[in-house]
């Protein structure tokens, strides 16, 4: 059993739990995720880490409470468990000095660029960080972000904070006003990574993106993760999570994601259902 | 009851095909003890046994038939432990129509002695009437770690208990067994049977931590020099599976076999939605291969719903590498073969969901290494099947995390572990067996290089006193 020492909501649905894994902490790079099973009949879920800290021995997840797994967790308060936790797994970020580096983060995914863009800062990058949500109240991690960057810029889809658009706007605009990135670092959501890719392509900007597929054992045993990579099969969780975002069929990966779609929707209103009987 | 023949086997009761098609429970239903008894009056006791040859594990087979014969079953099991701690899984997985039964001279005129069914008959009763421990050597103050909790790693790990070291396994997955949890169906090895046989080791004294990935938590290296151990047993088995390589080979739809059996076996997909792992199966289901993991996969797929499931094979009936026992077991369960028949494009809807699968006939030509009659396509002859599963069973890699982080360890072109006579790998210290060294092969194989692998570090560990 791994314990939760915090769990808050962060934003609506979207949940920051810190588990204690002393050991995962010890090894943990940025990049990197972990599988966790919440109890014995739950689903493997990959989440990558949002931070980890080797005194207090804590890694800490960041997750939107979208299905039946995510909700289980989410209702896990401080002193529970979960079942299960695995990790580090994935390969870690290539780390190094490019120059200039921007990290664009989407929703969820910006509190998963936060490490990456802590390693960047700490090689000596110049990083520019583009964030962005459906609307102000869902952006998470802007603090964060703001410590570890040059500048930052917002963007929310309804314009409620920041730039009205989405984070692929401001990176072409920030190309037009003539800033000059080495590296392009994208995480969220697959609709976002691909359109940052769209972006970068004319540039010639080396552009990664972190991929988000379905997963099952996570360790290269099951190719449920498999993605189009020039015109390759790679497996995300031990040849990725990231790859160059310019070579990645995008399309298919959102299919992917999606292969399961009718079974958790149909999963979470029976749980639902169920909750709501027993109350 | 059949009257007793000596040349004919007795039956072992099974659940009839139009009934277990729609559950997941064990298909064979073992023997009673009077079957066992009739079964076990078929041995000859030979002078000479050559059933224990083609054992890999060199169990004392003749003195256990003559002991169940006596009505010892308690002795008859205690013989099989003192060569295999899985007596259970063996009994049941075990492809003993190429090994034991083989051998058994009744074979030259009818039935061989049913060697498996008896093992499994004396495992059965043995967990009914109180599973006994065996007494242990006094500790010799060594550590061993072992990698992998499955049929390799058990076995090295319970001869190095029994004989008093303490022995740790690492497990990457949430619960032990490897193979026998995630890969072989509920119906052909239930989970409670493995889970029991995994207690026994336990209750040999070995520890056993789930969730630990070696290669990323702990390097071998760093097991030897910051984890305290002396000695170091890989059994990491086979891995990513493979594909063919063809067009639309990643629409939805398409499963590795690997991860439809992870689903269905390790996640319980089949009690989706109260297990909260999903499967999706589809009414026509083409599964490519035709080994015992396409046979798994194939009756599984069955059992999930779909209407129709073909096994689709390049090559003939007679080129099957699965076990004929599974082949019929499919067969039975209404399973299609396509033979002489290659998948070579797939293609979807809209949605990205696999609709078809174009196929090219094959013809069989001279043998090839193998000693098989080689599979050429027949020019033109491409056609096209409606499908809505599909399932690639070709075979897996040897798992490779451990090879990519241990520097000094020699790795032969295929990605195998390379060892010597004594199972020990570049490494002194390091030993390995199963998949990882030999490619894919069978539960006993790999039980048979932990026996060995288990003797080699005894010996390694003694004399390092």
């Amino acid at each position: 059993m791994y314990r939760i020492v915090e769990s808050r909501e962060i934003a609506p649905a979207v949940k920051l739990i810190r588990i204690l894994a002393p050991e995962i902490a010890r090894k943990a790079q940025p990049g990197q995720f972990v599988i966790l099973r919440v109890d014995a009949m739950g689903e493997r879920i990959p989440l990558t880490l949002a931070d980890w800290n080797i005194t207090e021995g804590t890694i800490t997840l960041v997750f939107l409470e979208v299905g039946v797994s995510t909700r289980k967790l989410g209702e896990l308060k401080e002193g529970d468990a979960i079942l299960d936790l695995l990790g580090p797994l994935g390969n870690p970020t290539d780390v190094r000095n490019y120059g200039t580096v921007c990290i664009v983060g989407g929703g969820v995914g910006i509190a998963a660029a936060y490490p990456i863009a802590r390693a960047l800062k700490r090689a000596r990058n110049k990083v520019i960080s583009i964030i962005g949500a459906r609307t102000a109240k869902l952006l998470i991690f802007e603090e964060e972000m703001r410590r570890c960057s040059d500048e930052v810029h917002i963007s929310t889809d309804d314009g409620t904070k920041g730039y009205k658009g989405f984070v692929s706007d401001v990176l072409r605009k920030l190309l037009q006003e003539g800033y000059g990135f080495d590296m392009v670092y994208a995480v969220g959501p697959a609709v976002m990574m691909r359109a940052v890719a769209e972006v970068t392509r004319p540039y010639n900007i080396k552009t990664i993106a972190s991929l988000n597929p379905i997963m099952v054992d996570g360790m290269g045993m099951c190719g449920a993760c498999r993605v189009t990579v020039g015109g390759k099969t790679m497996f995300a969780c031990v040849n990725g999570p990231e790859f160059d975002a310019h070579k990645v069929d995008f399309t298919e990966l959102i299919r992917r994601q999606m292969a399961f779609i009718q079974e958790e929707r149909m999963a979470l209103e029976l749980w639902e259902a169920n909750k709501r009987g027993d109350e | 009851m059949n009257k007793w023949n000596r040349f004919k086997a007795v039956p072992i009761p099974k659940q009839p095909p139009q009934v277990r098609i729609y559950n997941f429970n064990e298909v064979a239903l073992g023997y009673s003890e009077e079957q066992a008894l009739m079964e076990a009056e078929r041995c000859l006791q030979c002078a000479n046994p050559q059933c224990v040859l083609g054992c890999p594990v060199e169990i004392d087979i003749p003195t256990f038939i003559r002991l169940i014969k006596e009505g010892k079953f308690r002795e008859a099991i205690v013989k099989i432990k003192e060569k295999n701690n899985l007596p259970a899984i063996c009994g049941r997985v075990c492809p003993q129509e190429d090994q034991c039964q083989k051998y058994c001279v009744l074979s030259k005129r009818g039935d061989p002695v049913q060697i498996g069914r008896l093992e499994r008959f004396l495992a059965d009763w043995e967990r009914e009437h109180n599973v006994e421990i065996p007494e242990k050597k006094p500790s010799t103050g060594k550590c061993v770690a072992v990698v992998g909790s499955g049929p390799a790693g058990l076995t090295v790990a319970g001869d190095l208990a029994k004989l008093g070291h303490e022995v740790v396994i690492f497990e990457a997955l949430h619960e032990p067994g490897g193979v026998l949890m995630y890969g072989i169906p509920e119906f052909r090895l239930p989970k409670s049977i493995v889970q029991a046989e995994i207690e026994y080791i336990k209750r040999l004294g070995v520890t056993i931590k789930t969730n630990i990935l070696v290669g990323r938590l702990y390097t071998v290296q760093e097991l030897l020099s910051d984890e305290g151990f002396d000695a170091v047993f890989i059994g990491t088995g086979a891995g990513p599976p493979i594909f063919m390589g063809i067009p639309g080979e990643n629409l939805c739809g398409i499963y590795s076999a690997n991860e439809f059996l992870i689903r269905v076996n390790l996640m319980r997909s089949y009690l989706f939605p109260r297990w909260d792992t999903p499967i999706k199966v589809g009414d026509r289901v083409a599964v490519i291969g035709a080994g015992n993991v396409a046979m798994d996969a194939s009756r599984c797929a069955l059992r999930l719903g779909a209407k129709e499931v073909h096994i689709v094979y390049r090559r003939s009936r007679t080129e099957m590498p699965a076990r004929k026992e599974e082949i019929e077991n499919a067969e039975e369960e209404g399973i299609i073969f396509d033979f002489l028949t290659l998948p070579v494009a797939y293609h979807g809807d809209e949605s990205g969901w696999v609709k078809k699968m174009e196929c090219i006939r094959m013809q069989l030509t001279e043998p090839d290494e193998t000693g098989r009659r080689r599979p050429v396509p027949i020019e033109g002859s491409n056609f096209m099947m409606d499908i809505d599963t599909v399932i690639v069973a070709i075979g897996r890699r040897p798992n490779p995390l451990i090879q990519q982080t241990t520097p000094g360890l020699r790795v032969a072109e295929d990605g195998t572990i390379i060892v010597d006579e004594n199972m020990q790998t570049s490494i002194k210290g390091v030993y390995a067996g199963g998949d990882i060294v030999t490619g894919e092969a069978t539960v006993i194989s790999a039980m048979g290089a932990g026996k060995k692998a288990a003797k080699s570090i005894h010996k390694y560990l003694m004399g390092n006193k």
